[in-house]
């Protein structure tokens, strides 16, 4: 079999896929926290919650109404985004003139209500979500079996970032947004609803959070814990990337998946820890982050 | 200090050094004690300096290995084993807070419990931690080799001993020139650099004094509860100690204290409710961030101005 410094190809590539996948989610969350920020100003610690919910969502859909994979992939985000609503027009609107820190401390309390709420009904066994049929098996590289799954996953996850990326770039309604981020007396002042825009723009960016649950409920299992396993190791890609631009997010989100996949290949011990390591080193390097603005 | 100010700190330390006499669960109040030194030592930075560590978990937990396996495994005295602890801690948070006083604000926050993180992977794997079971059953030890701690009361008394020094050292140093500048960090650091202060610095200063005394609290309460576990270098942790300034009063000198002892007896009582004591912090999080900003101390204080 063929080796890369004494791995077989086989288990590299396979590790590659893995963090690959893990990359996609923390590309997706990383976004969402990215756009919430840039409009509320607020640190989103529940994320990582709402990501938990938009999976138990899901699950919940198929075990007692046998929704399918395909409705859930509809229905649990909008479920999520519904709560998001309820969450910014009872508690989050009463923070925007205060101190950003205020945000964050709402926000984990969230998180630990959320969080709290499901180990109690659930447990923190995970529960297992069936593949729908369709995505049952693997294809064959010929270098490479490429479970369907984890390929549909990377595919669906880098459509929902771009399809992000173009409709805040360039769009007109992304433009409001922009404009929205930059100043937004001044685009309340030209007639446009900014309250409103702010209340959406967090229902979207936690409907992004709750739909990335559902696309990670059958690779990872149900969890209760899945939400702050991954908010932290997102605020780290959040760091090293910077909150400043959608596609630094993006990028590097996918690029330290794959670095903690390698991780796990040739020094399996620091692959916990490689993504925080990253961090201090851009730190030293570049305070701002790699694509981040110094204000 | 003026004339009240003392009355009332004189009446504290007389309920302090009473309390086990008059039906004081001494364990539990060592508990408080280590809780509200971690409280106060947290609140030298968000209350004094504007910095919000959300990983002040790593120094205490870190500290509670330190001192642990110190008295453990090399048979230290219990003084010199919360004195390495200390200066662990110390020495952590001078290369934590290094990396994290380039960025500000929510950064800040991000940077801190990311590290805290790396430093939770690393007590999981890391040789003398125990991983998940912990490293139990830390002795106690003879104070100076002389007095046994292993009597609950007279472990009090060390603790509280401990703490008044902990709370002195915070007293003063917010009382101090070094204070002031500090204080002016938290109102506005632009100017406070514009004025020729060397503002990273003096937040680097004031982090490892603060983790410092976070991890003397995490030594003590290895040492008086013999446990030294993952749980004390946990986020939830760190959100804890968050919690208790919070709902003590961020920026007070006497509110981390009052936090801690509500937020321990609440989990004391709670403790059979499993999961909701979780649901019921993250509540308690909340109402503290949207209606009672002020926290105990400061809402007292705020009245008493008012009148």
């Amino acid at each position: 079999m063929t080796e890369i410094f004494g791995v077989p190809i086989q288990s590299l590539m396979g590790q590659l896929m893995i963090g690959l996948v893990n990359g996609s989610f923390y590309a997706m969350l990383s976004l969402g926290l990215a756009v919430i920020f840039g409009m509320l100003n607020v640190v989103n610690f529940a994320h990582g919650a709402f990501y938990m919910m938009g999976a138990f969502f899901s699950w919940l859909l198929l075990k007692h109404f046998e929704v399918n994979y395909w409705w859930s992939l509809l229905l649990a985000p909008l479920g999520v985004a519904t709560v998001g609503v309820v969450v910014e027009k009872t508690m989050l609107r009463w923070l925007y003139q205060l101190d950003h820190l205020y945000g964050l401390l709402l926000t984990f309390g969230l998180a630990l209500i959320i969080e709290g709420f499901f180990r109690d009904q659930y447990g923190v066994s995970g529960q297992p979500y069936d593949l729908p049929d369709i995505f049952k098996g693997a294809f064959d590289l010929g270098f490479m079996m490429l479970p369907k799954y984890r390929a549909w996953v990377i595919v669906a996850c880098l459509s929902v970032c771009l399809a992000t990326w173009f409709v805040i770039e360039r769009t007109r309604l992304g433009s409001y947004l922009r404009a929205g981020t930059e100043n937004p007396k001044l685009v309340q002042a030209f007639g446009i609803n900014v309250p409103l825009m702010v209340t959406l723009t967090y229902a979207f960016g936690v409907g992004l959070a709750g739909l990335a649950g559902v696309l990670a409920a059958p690779v990872y299992q149900v969890n209760p814990l899945m939400g702050s396993n991954i908010i932290i190791v997102v605020f780290a890609v959040v760091v090293i990337g910077g909150m400043g631009s959608i596609l630094g997010a993006v990028v590097t989100g996918l690029a330290l998946g794959l670095i903690e996949g390698l991780t796990k290949v040739f020094y399996p011990e620091a692959s916990a820890t490689v993504v925080f390591i990253i961090m201090a080193i851009v730190l030293l390097i570049r305070p701002a982050g790699l694509f981040g603005r110094e204000k | 200090m003026d004339k009240r100010t003392k009355i009332l700190y004189g009446a504290l330390l007389l309920v302090a050094l009473a309390a086990p006499f008059v039906g004081g669960y001494p364990i539990f109040l060592m508990k408080v004690l280590c809780f509200a030194l971690f409280a106060c030592a947290f609140n030298l930075l968000i209350g004094f300096t504007g910095l919000l560590s959300f990983g002040h978990a790593m120094f205490f937990g870190s500290a509670a290995y330190f001192c642990g396996h110190a008295a453990k495994a090399w048979g230290l005295t219990p003084e010199l084993a919360v004195v390495l602890g200390t200066l662990g801690a110390a020495i952590m948070g001078y290369f934590v807070g290094w990396l994290a006083v380039r960025r500000q604000g929510i950064y800040f926050a991000m940077v801190t419990l990311a590290l805290s993180q790396m430093v939770y992977f690393i007590c999981v794997q890391a040789p003398f931690t125990g991983a998940e079971d912990g490293l139990q059953s830390v002795p106690r030890g003879k104070l100076l080799g002389l007095i046994s701690l292993r009597d609950d009361t007279a472990m009090y008394y060390f603790v509280l001993a401990v703490f008044l020094f902990g709370f002195y050292v915070i007293y003063r140093t917010i009382h101090s020139p070094f204070g002031q500048v500090l204080k002016s960090i938290r109102e506005n650091e632009p100017r406070a650099l514009s004025l020729g202060y060397d503002v990273d610095k003096y937040k680097l200063l004031a982090f490892v004094i603060s983790a410092g005394l976070a991890g003397m609290a995490g030594a003590l309460k290895a040492l008086s509860l013999g446990l030294a576990s993952l749980t004390d270098v946990s986020w939830q942790m760190s959100g804890e100690v968050v919690l208790m300034t919070l709902l003590g009063g961020m920026g007070t000198i006497l509110g981390p204290f009052l936090g801690a002892a509500t937020i321990i007896t609440m989990q004391n009582y709670l403790s059979g409710f499993g999961s909701w004591v979780t649901v019921i912090m993250g509540i308690t999080f909340v109402v503290c961030v949207l209606a009672f900003r002020r926290g105990i101390v400061g809402e007292i204080a705020y009245r008493l101005k008012a009148k």
